[in-house]
């Protein structure tokens, strides 16, 4: 099914000489506060989600940039600031060097086909009435680009098959095709416009376990093929691990811990990612019978009123008097590793 | 050791319109008291219809057990009347299911979704139940118990809810846990709490468990043993040794091979197990996984393959389970 058969398929050596040095996107204190309003007359802001408190990151072309965290940790919020879903309350962001937030309707409508999203859930990311044609055809007639229906239909043919989908399920419906094939015609329908940068929110997590690996395969060989920038947003660090070159984790909000790929999960630095990575169960009896299992006490607390100073002083087992008052900044620990504590 | 519970050739189908479906297919397994068995599979391969027919829990209609025996020190499950089934859900056998949110009742307080598990089965009064209700509550680490007990299951966060199911579960003293993708629905940190907390009770209280999954590595780490199912069927069965160092069914093999590992450095090959699972209602007189095997051969298309032993305890259901070992074929 997938596109390059297995024993062709590029090495991930290949890949990371693929990355530039210039970013393609940054992201600079980054601040996204949703309101929470009482009264229906006179309406008044009551308190803030702080979804995202003030995060900086860049991601350079060619890159897989993971961006990891747990439920409500604000990577999704994240991505949809970047997409222009949501106005962001502070910061900025920079694409290809243009400050997206002060472009015009047509401008961002240009920008748009530059930067596409496949989401997480692909039963209620397809519009149940419509073809798989006329789903993946829809950016091409929405933007203007092909406007000819047959030559529209001869590209979507094509990126049917570039998906590992045969071509006649142009002509099917959502409900005909399975998760993972409905996973591929989201994947197409963001590669309809030769998208340079994809956001991929959680692509993989709805899906089997033998199908996954089908999917992420083909997010590969997608990468290699047409020299594509992801934004990967995921919980699963399995899956971030084996995709991504440079992995942030995010905790309430923040940034605790960023740094290449392996790095990371062979150095952990931050107690959150160290707890993190402890907590992820490896498929072998072997090794998982060697491993200490700690486990982190406490939950995630609530971003309407997170703790004073550092986020996680109530959770982690380094905290002193100190991190309950200072709010610890992203240092450059060792060349490329960042970390936000002040006990390590 | 004593068999606790002996699955033998359980058959469980589900009448629709679209066709039979074979869920459950013949499924032969036991479990000796305080062990944890891990049933490992994807979506529809009838794990968990294989758990609810254990406590007839199965919505008749339109599913049926249609044969099979389930042994539960030495009583068959399936000939008890309704009245003695009821004993034995919730009392000797207990219940985990997945969904945190959704199994609990929204307006009875925790504590009396307790207390009247223990009220109905163990015989004693409201204040009694009260007293047991806080032990319980300490015992899955839930801190401030009385007051937390007067609280309903909106004030109780995800994980906070799933070890009020752990409660629940072990108020009667049961002899066996079913847990059906117990954490699916947790995040990673709290996932591993309600984990590390079924198998130390488990542990000490001497209760077996069996946990339902997709996750590989769960099952590695809390399971002694797995039984690996596919289309409705057991496919492999053994200890976890076994079944993550010598994989004797191509299946198996598959998943492994498949799934991404937080020990293995970056892009490190992944290699998928091509196509879809099948159609349960279309399932032919061969084998269900030869459409996706790299192995088939002929016999494959015309025989179910038994599940016969390897060796050592382990077994599988593969008609070419002695040419495994033989490294992938080069692709065209």
């Amino acid at each position: 099914m997938s596109v390059v058969s297995a024993p062709e398929r590029t090495e991930a050596v290949t890949v990371s000489s693929v990355v530039g040095n210039e970013p393609i996107l940054e992201v600079k204190g980054l601040k996204m506060y949703f309101p929470i309003s009482e009264g229906v007359v006179f309406t008044r802001k009551v308190a803030e989600v702080k979804a995202v408190d003030g995060i900086s990151f860049h991601i350079r072309k060619g890159e897989t940039f993971g961006l990891v965290g747990e439920s409500g940790c604000g990577k999704t919020t994240t991505g949809r600031c970047i997409l222009q879903l949501e106005q962001a309350t502070e910061g900025q962001i920079f694409f290809d060097g243009v400050n997206i937030a002060e472009l015009d309707r047509r401008e961002l409508s240009a920008l748009r086909q530059k930067i596409q999203v496949i989401f997480q859930d692909p039963y209620s990311s397809l519009n149940p009435r419509m073809k798989i044609g006329e789903i993946i055809g829809e950016p091409m007639r929405v933007h203007g680009i092909e406007p000819d229906a047959d030559k529209r239909h001869a590209r979507v043919a094509e990126l049917l098959s570039i998906c590992g989908l045969d071509p006649k399920f142009a002509d099917r419906y959502p409900h005909e095709m399975s998760g993972g094939q409905r996973q591929r015609v989201g994947i197409g329908r963001a590669l309809a416009l030769n998208p340079e940068f994809i956001i991929c929110d959680e692509p993989v997590s709805a899906l089997d376990v033998s199908i996954q690996a089908q999917v992420i395969n083909l997010l590969e060989d997608l990468r290699d093929e047409f020299g594509l920038t992801y934004l990967f947003i995921a919980h699963d660090l399995s899956v971030v691990r084996h995709l991504c070159h440079r992995v942030a984790v995010m905790y309430l909000g923040k940034i605790v811990e960023l740094a290449e790929c392996d790095e990371l999960y062979d150095n952990p630095i931050h107690p959150y990612t160290q707890a993190l990575l402890a907590a992820v169960p490896v498929p072998d009896p072997e090794i998982e019978s060697k491993r200490e299992h700690k486990v982190m006490k406490g939950e995630v607390p609530s971003p309407i009123n997170p703790p004073s100073g550092c986020v996680f002083h109530p959770r982690c087992p380094l905290a002193v008097e100190g991190c309950r008052s200072v709010v610890p900044e992203l240092r450059e620990i060792k060349p490329g590793h960042w970390v936000a504590c002040t006990e390590v | 050791m004593a068999k606790l519970l002996e699955l033998e050739d359980l058959r469980t189908q589900f009448f629709t319109t679209a066709g039979t479906v074979k869920a459950v297919d013949g499924v032969s397994y036991d479990i000796e008291a305080g062990e944890t068995v891990g049933i490992v599979g994807e979506s529809g391969c009838g794990k968990s219809v294989s758990a609810l027919s254990i406590l007839r829990l199965v919505p008749d209609p339109p599913g049926k057990i249609v044969g099979g025996k389930i042994l539960f020190m030495g009583r068959n499950l399936l000939e008890l009347s309704d009245v003695e089934i009821r004993k034995v859900r919730g009392h000797e056998i207990a219940m985990v299911f997945q969904e945190p949110m959704t199994s609990l009742n929204p307006v009875l307080t925790i504590g009396r979704q307790i207390t009247e598990t223990l009220e109905q089965h163990m015989g004693i009064d409201r204040q009694e139940a009260d007293a047991r209700a806080v032990e319980l509550l300490g015992m899955v680490g839930i801190s401030d118990a009385e007051r937390r007990l007067k609280q309903y299951p909106h004030h109780f966060s995800g994980g906070m809810r799933q070890r009020v199911m752990i409660a629940m579960a072990l108020s009667c003293e049961p002899k066996l846990i079913i847990a059906d993708e117990p954490t699916t629905a947790l995040d990673v940190t709290i996932q591993a709490q309600i984990l590390e907390l079924m198998k130390d009770l488990t542990r000490r209280l001497g209760v077996a468990l069996i946990i339902i999954t997709h996750n590989l590595g769960v099952v590695a780490r809390y399971a002694d043993k797995v039984n690996v199912m596919y289309a409705g069927k057991i496919v492999e069965k053994g200890s976890a040794r076994q079944i993550y160092h010598n994989p004797s069914h191509p299946y198996t093999i598959g998943l492994l091979a498949s799934v991404p590992r937080l020990d293995h450095k970056r892009g490190t090959k992944l290699v998928p197990i091509e196509g879809q699972p099948p159609d349960l209602t279309l399932l032919d007189q061969g084998c269900a996984f030869r459409p996706r095997c790299r192995f088939a051969e002929d016999i494959c298309t015309r025989e179910i393959p038994p599940l016969e032993e390897v060796g050592g305890g382990q077994y599988s259901a593969c008609w070419q389970k002695d040419k495994l070992s033989q490294p992938a074929p080069a692709a065209s």
